[in-house]
């Protein structure tokens, strides 16, 4: 048995639809017999063929919101439909900045609960089912809905493989957004897009990642510098994000990104339970610490039990002279 | 001005957790300490008050067993005063049922400006309380702050993006969740620890609030576990100690993968 419908709440940057999105649009094939998804800004219509192409056969399309924060506009979007009488069985959302504030004010709106850090979805008989896993990583409490839906779901990134379905474009159907009156208060001055050289976090192939071992907050630059030699992408462990030495979009965690690069340097790293939930799913793991006892060594592939003040340095040494 | 700050008090981090066979949530029977997340936003508003010339820092939390240990270092640290909501209904509650009782618990201070929250606990991790509270009391919010400052009636919020960041001002009142790292919090003062102890802590009970308990809890969360499973454990690979070669170790390894 199947779900009769999942709504999907896509995001996309210049005209690209992201990963996650494909990702949830894939899962949500498998799970009901119709897939439609919802979308913020101006241009629904570039997107449709990306949507339509991994299954969504329609989407509900808000149009530019101007500079409004999402989270209030698309809930109470979506919340109009739903009280309208189009409802889902369910709402997938990535736990992304916007998948966050639109799932957790359509929850206050629907009075709804969220199911949050999913990385599975299942259908058992009519109800839907999600998987998420706790203690760093080592349990898997798997939850399921008592009341009635619409069921709202946030999902990791990276965890289903996005596949085509070869659909035709989604329809775009314009959707009100209702005055928030309060509640849409805030609005964007200013929209900053750091430079970044190399792949974002998300997406890159290698990650060198850097935690508490470094000593102190100039040292990170060995973790930048081997990212960019490997033409990867630096990480961070949630000690030094919160110790300041860089910024939230680094961390890599629990709280924080799941990444799944083919190589995972971990440098300085002990291994923190919840560290170890975003990056045991890496193919491959080099960690190098000082302690022998850090738990990072009883996940990593290689071990290099070592100061990384000496290994850091001749590793990106030996690969300059490459 | 008047800074609200929800603040969660955790069983330490470096406790291992450990999930009650019976209700499959998480124990909070032990210990519990100011969630250091938290630690952030009571800074944050410490600073803005000092900054605007005066007002007040409440805390606001909901905790089992009238629970203040967390409480008390937030008060310690400067924090004015704090309510407490303490109910044996409240076990099992979802995020949106926290949320619930937080909004209840915010509305009784007067005069509140601005609500503080941390961007998400380190035990339950949701992310959504910022949002849900603020939906709940139907004001605007930002949520990821990496700064804060206050002009008069608004709130100037550096927001973190994927791309970068962006620049957001939002009318007071407001509900700000401010990320990891945003300031360094201060150590309370011998001073600061003993002034806590005197600092008011109203404690509540969801009747109080005026809330149903049928709302809150294992009955309101609309949820339930139907399993929970051991994953399968990650099989490590050799370990090695540098003898001043390790790196080409590394090297190597990563030459076989061709990833060079």
């Amino acid at each position: 048995m199947a779900l009769n419908t999942i709504w999907v709440l896509a995001e996309a940057s210049d005209g690209k639809v992201s990963g996650t999105t494909l990702e949830l649009l894939t899962k949500a094939r498998e799970l009901a017999g119709t897939v439609e998804a919802v979308y913020a800004g101006g241009d629904a219509d570039a997107i449709a063929g990306q949507l339509g192409e991994y299954g969504a056969t329609k989407v509900y399309a808000t149009g530019d919101l101007g500079n409004a924060l999402p989270g209030v506009p698309v809930a109470g979007a979506i919340a109009a439909l739903v009280e309208g009488g189009n409802a889902p069985d369910a709402i997938l959302a990535a736990t992304s900045y916007t998948g966050r504030d639109v799932a957790g004010r359509l929850s206050a709106k629907l009075d709804r609960t969220v199911l949050t850090n999913n990385v599975d979805l299942e259908v058992d008989g009519d109800k839907l089912v999600t998987t998420e896993p706790v203690f760093g990583g080592t349990t898997n409490v798997k939850t399921t809905f008592t009341a009635a839906g619409p069921h709202i779901v946030l999902v990791r990134p990276k965890s289903f493989a996005a596949e085509p379905s070869g659909g035709g474009a989604a329809a775009v159907e314009t959707i009100a957004v209702p005055d928030a009156g309060r509640s849409g208060g805030a609005v964007v001055t200013n929209r900053h897009v750091e430079e970044r050289e190399g792949p974002s976090l998300d997406d890159a192939a290698i990650v060198v990642a850097g935690g508490r071992g470094l000593g102190e907050s100039d040292k990170y630059e060995m973790v930048e510098e081997l990212a960019k030699l490997l033409k990867g992408a630096p990480g961070a462990s949630r000690a030094i994000v919160d110790a300041g030495w860089v910024p939230y979009s680094y961390q890599v965690g629990q709280t924080g990104k799941v990444v799944k690069p083919t190589v995972y340097i971990a440098a300085g790293i002990s291994g923190a339970t919840q560290h170890m939930v975003g990056m045991k799913g890496s193919k491959n793991i080099i960690a190098i610490n000082k302690d022998a006892e850090a738990p990072i060594f009883s996940i990593s592939d290689l071990g290099i039990v070592g100061d990384v003040h000496k290994v850091l340095p001749q590793l990106i040494e030996a690969l300059k002279n490459r | 001005m008047n800074v609200v700050v929800c603040v969660k008090q955790i069983p330490d981090p470096a406790d291992p957790g450990a999930l009650d066979p019976t209700t499959k949530t998480l124990k909070r029977d032990g210990k519990l300490i100011l969630d250091e997340s938290d630690s952030y936003g009571v800074e944050m508003a410490l600073q803005l008050v000092t900054a605007a010339g005066g007002g007040e820092v409440t805390l606001v939390s909901m905790a089992p067993n009238g629970e203040v240990s967390g409480l008390r270092t937030a008060l310690a640290m400067g924090a004015a005063k704090a309510i407490l909501v303490s109910d044996d209904a409240l076990a099992g509650s979802d995020a949106l049922g926290t949320a619930k009782v937080l909004a209840k618990a915010i509305e009784r201070v007067e005069g509140a400006d601005l609500i503080l929250t941390a961007t998400e606990s380190s035990d339950g991790y949701t992310g959504t309380v910022p949002e849900q509270i603020a939906g709940i009391l139907d004001l605007p919010s930002v949520t990821f702050a990496k700064q804060i400052e206050v002009d008069g009636s608004t709130v100037k919020v550096q927001r973190q993006t994927d791309a970068g960041f962006d620049e957001v001002e939002c009318p007071l009142p407001a509900v700000v969740s401010v990320t990891a790292g945003v300031v360094e919090p201060r150590y309370p003062s011998f001073k600061g620890i003993m002034a806590a102890k005197s600092k008011p802590v109203d404690t509540l009970t969801v009747a109080d609030l005026g809330l149903d308990a049928s709302q809150v809890g294992w009955a309101g969360a609309g949820q339930e576990i139907v399993s929970i499973e051991e994953a399968p454990a990650r099989e490590a690979g050799e370990v090695f100690e540098d003898d001043g070669t390790a790196f080409e170790k590394i090297v190597a390894y990563l030459d076989n993968l061709k990833v060079l």
